[in-house]
């Protein structure tokens, strides 16, 4: 502890305990960052905002060691230095604390924290100092972890825990946590804003990288910006506001208003009955849900990722199998006991738009043809014939490039060499090529270009207006608000509340999100 | 995370395989140079036996046969991203499907039907004894790469103990079955291209050869024509896209284990029924695992796998003549190849390709 | 009674000597498998060792020469598994599939080469090889009934090799649960980026495994050439390390699991000569073939979780990129 106290006294020949010039990355022809400048305070919080995509993760694994840097200069404490790997990073006193944990589940607390940092060749004394360690940080810091418990045992805000333990144990005095409330509960974000606070006072430099607004200002004491790879602002936390953080990191007035007439529901094409889902761990993940969806509107689903939001579509779009509760979709009952795939629910008119496109809408390593017609490929856009019709199907792809401004527009062409917004075009001509009566969409727009959100949202709009029924899974509350006729709000797989979509505001959502439905009703 | 452009298409179906391909061979050039031996002499002796001597050309297609059977059964596993090392287990397996079919049809069947019967037969045991293994990949996750190891183990047991015992030829002391009976035999290509008036040296080569051209044939239409191979491409390069796609994922494991044993399982027509006309131990001699590297170097492709198994039957052939020609160099020769040809057209493919890949954008700018 | 007596004890003592190269090679296994790399060329490496502590003690007239030059030859052999599937990130499986066939091919190669004798190398005199050893006191103690012929025939007279492999389990359990090492081993088999994330290289701790996997097939190869047999006959491993894999497996890629499976499978391959031609009531004859298959339908029958569910390390075979 001593050796991180001495450090808040800022003496005066070190003003910045980090300090990047004209940093610069690329990934072949990608800018990842381009002449980074940052100077981070001893003994501050420093918020590091963008949008995904914009270079922060690439910025702090420079940091880190992780990767390195093309170009310019890293200074500690004032001296340059030079950070070739994490090791190096840590002998600096840089912890990093992960989007996706470096943990083993297999391990207890106690050899995850010991890892890299062993004190011997044999662990045996290493384990009694590591464990008095761990329990003199958890007693400081609030955060006390049994050391014998299995890591696969622990809940995720736990595992954060002792994440952030390990990097303390190694002495860290620049702590950099990657989007680390994207996996927490909001109670859990609290715990560990004051987690944070605590660390702060003890001297600690945090570093905290996120793209949601509300974090930056609920806990930071600076922040800088960053777009496109660009550093583009710093600011005092006190003294900016989040409208103003908002317009720099997407570099345009906000809230997207996307032409919308008034929906015409008619009848109701999805209705959802008790569903409930166990997960494999033997979790309630989906629990006595119950909505209709009706042809002509569009059902937005709003909640914080990891809140039943996933099962649910997949069940819908026949991918899971519910464990208890029915759902009616376009005429036909679906019970646990129903034998279901994603190919009846094609041959039934029910498009899906998943989530993640890398791993579920696209075989990145087939042609963007072949993408054109996956899980379509039993129906008549293969042709007609026994053998599939490649002709057939590279016309139907050129149509459909043409007809959703798909570039290039090179049938065959892989699916991994076209750009993020053009690949989810790919998988949205595809799933609205058989004009569907009801669509379940998963962030349509993560990772795609302003034009293609612009097109992709009109898409939805005009097909609504035909007559579908829409189901609109985000994280994104302005997407969310922008598109959708009613807003159903979940947390921890229920349902907290479901409200008109006029009547919504990123602060009521944001309180039915954590939970709490009586008091954003009143 | 080095800025590599990708190789153009020729360079990375083409180039690169040959690059490979002559490191390997150089390799064991060198092996043979220590050894005291020149190797370009042995590569003479080689191409001679295996295209110039009498019946070379014959026994090399002959080889060639058994390994577009043993290449083609890796190959379609390896696109719906299996690694079927079992063909070995499988090919062995194949040949009771020709015992079972000729001793029930042998008496009352005409020779085309019977030939066409045992066929049919060697091809589903083999897929049979493939099926297993894919089953339990598919529904008790079992790793397939280790089960169709023990497999083949499981083959060599079970073969070894029918053709001691229940099948073993009555009076005879060698583990081996009865002969086939006449009307089960593969005609020769020597008899066959005779009745057209073509002469042509005596060899094992039969009309197994023209089987595995159509097998070769059946494949490329499989894999790129049909909706069945749409899915095993689908699901050997994303498993969560194909469940998303509604593709029954295990059960395209399943079919597509069962065609790649298939394929394995019509070795047996060329051993057993056009070449040694009875089931004799061991007689899969390894083929099997040899279909590995020609799947490697073929890069799962037809007319690759055409080309590797031409290479490998001329290997196998051109490397009988070095017991010949040679004391202290033999066909074990073909081994190390083998071993050379797996290690850099396979672990090692992509070796080469940061390299060629920055001499070829040199030369282009 | 006695009969009897005398008949388990030389069977379990030929368990041991069967055991031996399984016990060693399945060490190797755990060490790899354990950093995140399939090892199928367990087989080409014990084969590799076997050749070369012939080759070389027929050369040398030193098994102890013999012995370090196999293990030398497997380390080697370990060291291109490495260079295929660490640093260049190749195919686990193909590549020790070559390793394999390459051990097949060049061990016969130069053994016509340096011997002229169809692949083997000749015969070595008593002197050069691993003979049996007799403990202290066991001639004194044979007279004790039960305890006496127990040390006298199962535990004395075994090759130094014998008693190294049974001092290998310990060895391997030590490292792989007490030692840095062992756990950062252990770790990146399961999570190699938390590993690098730590500041400890991946690749070098996956070298370092494959290395000690290289030193234990060495010992192996060199028993059954050196000391078990007399000299080296074409195939000598015999499917050895893909029993020895299936050890691995059986034992849940822990060492003295994995000891246990070694000698239940010894002890399989030890009975199965014994019981050859011998009808058992209500059963008859039980086929060798059919025992000798048991250890693979049982890692079978184990995989599929039809006994147990088995937990490989969670990153073996994927090779690591950051």
């Amino acid at each position: 502890m001593s050796d991180m106290t001495q450090k808040t006294s800022g003496d005066s020949a070190a003003r910045y305990v980090l300090e990047l010039q004209n940093i610069s990355k690329s990934f072949g022809l990608v800018q990842a960052n381009k002449d980074i400048d940052l100077q981070i305070k001893p003994g501050t919080i420093h918020g590091i905002i963008g949008e995904n995509g914009a270079g922060k993760s690439t910025l702090m694994n420079i940091l880190y060691g992780l990767h390195r840097a093309d170009t310019g200069q890293m200074m500690i404490d004032g001296a340059e230095t030079k950070v070739k790997s994490s090791a190096d990073a840590l002998s600096l006193g840089i912890g990093m604390v992960h989007q996706h944990f470096m943990l083993i589940p297999r391990f207890t607390v106690l050899e995850n924290v010991m890892l890299g940092s062993e004190g011997g060749a044999l662990l045996n004394a290493g384990r009694v100092a590591t464990a008095a360690k761990l329990a003199e940080l958890g007693k400081s810091f609030d955060m006390e972890v049994d050391p014998d418990a299995l890591v696969s045992d622990l809940n995720v805000g736990t595992r954060q825990r002792v994440e952030i333990l390990k990097a303390l144990k190694s002495g860290a005095k620049i702590l950099i946590l990657d989007e680390p409330t994207g996996v927490l509960t909001p109670q859990e974000a609290t715990q560990l804003f004051e987690i944070l606070h605590r660390l702060r006072e003890s001297g600690v430099t945090i570093l905290l990288i996120t793209h949601k607004l509300e974090e930056i200002m609920a806990i930071t004491d600076n922040v800088s910006i960053m777009r496109r790879g660009e550093m583009v602002g710093h600011r005092k936390t006190n003294e900016t506001n989040p409208q103003e953080l908002a317009e720099l990191m997407v570099g345009r007035k906000v809230l997207l208003n996307v032409e919308k007439p008034t929906a015409k529901p008619t009848d109701v094409a999805l209705s959802v009955r008790n569903l409930g889902c166990m997960s494999s761990g033997g979790y309630k993940i989906l629990d006595d849900l119950s909505f209709d969806v009706r042809a002509g509107e569009i059902l937005g689903i709003a909640g914080v990722s990891g809140n039943g939001q996933t099962p649910l579509m997949e069940v819908l779009a026949g991918m899971r199998v519910p464990d208890e509760g029915s759902f009616d979709i376009l005429g036909k009952t679906i019970t646990p006991k129903s034998v279901i795939t994603p190919r009846h629910m094609r041959e039934n008119q029910i498009g899906h738009i998943p989530e993640d496109r890398h791993k579920h809408g696209l075989v990145l390593s087939l042609e963007a043809y072949e993408n054109m017609v996956l899980g379509f490929h039993n129906s008549d856009i293969t042709g007609e014939k026994r053998l599939m019709d490649k002709q057939h199907m590279l016309d139907h792809c050129a149509a459909k490039m043409e007809q959703y401004d798909i570039r290039p527009r090179n049938p065959k062409l892989l699916a991994s060499n076209f750009s993020g917004g053009n690949q989810q075009k790919i998988v949205v001509a595809r799933e609205m090529h058989q004009n569907p009566k009801l669509l379940i969409v998963g962030e349509p727009t993560r990772g795609v270009d302003v034009g293609a959100i612009e097109f992709i949202h009109k898409e939805l709009i005009a097909l609504r207006d035909q007559g579908c029924a829409i189901i609109l899974v985000s994280v994104e509350l302005d997407e969310i608000m922008g598109l959708s006729d009613r807003i159903l709000v979940m947390n921890k797989g229920q349902e907290v509340a479901t409200i008109d979509g006029a009547e919504a505001s990123a602060q009521k959502l944001g309180l039915m999100m954590a939970g709490i439905a009586d008091e954003a009703a009143a | 995370m080095s800025v590599v452009k990708p190789l153009p298409r020729w360079a990375d179906l083409i180039f690169l395989p040959l690059i490979n391909l002559c490191v390997a061979f150089f390799i064991c050039g060198i092996v043979v140079w220590m050894i005291g031996e020149n190797p370009f002499t042995a590569l003479a002796v080689m191409i001679k036996g295996a295209f110039v001597y009498p019946g070379g050309l014959g026994y090399t297609l002959y080889y060639t046969t058994n390994f577009i059977f043993t290449g083609l059964a890796v190959a379609t596993a390896f696109h719906a991203g299996l690694f079927n090392i079992g063909g070995e287990g499988q090919a062995y397996v194949g040949s009771l499907g020709i015992l079972a079919a000729s001793s029930m049809f042998a008496p009352f069947m005409p020779a085309l039907l019977l030939v066409l019967l045992c066929i049919v037969g060697s091809a589903l045991l083999g897929a049979l004894w493939a099926m297993i293994p894919a089953y339990l990949q598919a529904k008790r996750g079992s790793h397939i790469v280790i089960t169709t190891i023990m497999f083949n183990f499981l083959a060599f047991s079970l073969m070894g103990w029918l053709l001691a015992g229940p099948l073993i030829q009555p009076n005879q002391q060698s583990p081996q079955s009865s002969p086939l009976p006449e009307g089960a035999h593969m005609p020769k290509a020597q008899a066959v291209l005779d009745w057209f008036g073509v002469g042509i040296a005596d060899s094992l080569l039969n009309m197994s050869f023209i089987l595995a051209l159509v097998a070769l044939a059946v494949f490329w239409v499989l894999i790129w024509k049909t909706r069945l191979g749409f899915e095993i491409r689908t699901v050997g390069k994303n498993q969560d896209a194909a469940l998303y796609a509604g593709i029954n994922v295990s059960k395209i494991i399943i079919i597509t284990m069962m065609v790649s044993g298939g394929f394995a399982g019509l070795l047996a027509v060329n051993e057993v029924m056009g070449a040694q006309h009875r089931v004799v131990l061991n007689y899969t001699a390894g083929y099997g695992f040899t279909g590995i590297a020609v799947a490697l170097m073929g890069r799962n492709h037809p007319v690759g796998i055409f080309f590797a198994s031409l290479l490998f039957g001329a290997l196998f052939q051109g490397g009988t003549e070095l017991d010949f020609e040679f004391t202290s160099i033999t066909r074990d020769m073909v081994l190390l190849i083998q071993g050379m040809i797996i290690l850099f057209s396979g672990a090692l493919a992509y070796m080469f390709s940061p390299t060629l890949s920055r001499i070829l954008s040199r030369g282009g700018s | 009674m006695i009969d009897f007596f005398y008949q388990a004890l030389w069977t379990l003592d030929a368990t041991l000597r069967v055991a031996t190269p399984l016990i060693l090679c399945a060490m190797a296994g755990i060490f790899s498998e354990r950093s995140g790399i399939v090892d199928i060329s367990l087989e080409g490496k014990l084969l590799s060792g076997a050749f070369v502590a012939a080759a070389v003690t027929a050369l040398t007239g030193s098994a102890w020469v013999g012995l370090f030059a196999a293990m030398g030859a497997s380390v080697a052999m370990s060291l291109l598994h490495g260079f295929a599937c660490i640093t260049h990130r190749g195919d686990q499986v193909v590549s020790g599939l070559a390793i394999n066939i390459l051990a097949s091919g060049l061990t016969v190669i130069l053994g016509i080469a340096l011997f002229k004798r169809g692949g083997q190398t000749p015969t070595l005199a008593a002197d050069e090889r691993f003979r049996p050893i007799e403990l202290w006191l066991s001639e004194t103690l044979n007279g004790i009934p039960v305890i006496g012929p127990i040390y006298k025939e199962l535990i004395s007279g075994h090759s130094l090799l014998v008693y190294v492999a049974l001092a290998c389990v310990p060895l391997a359990a030590f490292i792989l649960y007490r030692t840095r090492f062992g756990l950062r081993l252990r770790a990146v088999g399961e999570v190699p980026i938390a590993v690098d994330s730590a500041g400890v290289s991946v690749a070098w701790l996956r070298y370092r495994a494959l290395i000690i996997g290289g030193l234990f097939c060495g010992i192996a190869g060199a028993y059954l050439s050196i000391s078990h047999g007399a000299n080296f006959v074409r195939e000598m491993s015999a499917g050895k390390g893909y029993i020895a894999l299936a050890a691995v497996i059986f034992g849940n890629w822990r060492p003295w699991r994995a000891f246990g499976a070694c000698l239940m499978f010894g002890f399989l391959d030890a009975i199965t000569s014994r019981m050859q031609g011998v009808d058992l009531p209500l059963i008859g004859e039980i086929p060798g073939q059919l025992m000798l298959a048991l250890p693979y339908i049982l890692t079978i029958l184990l995989l599929s979780g039809f006994i147990g569910r088995p937990s490989p390390p969670s990153a073996i075979g994927q090779p690591y990129r950051k």
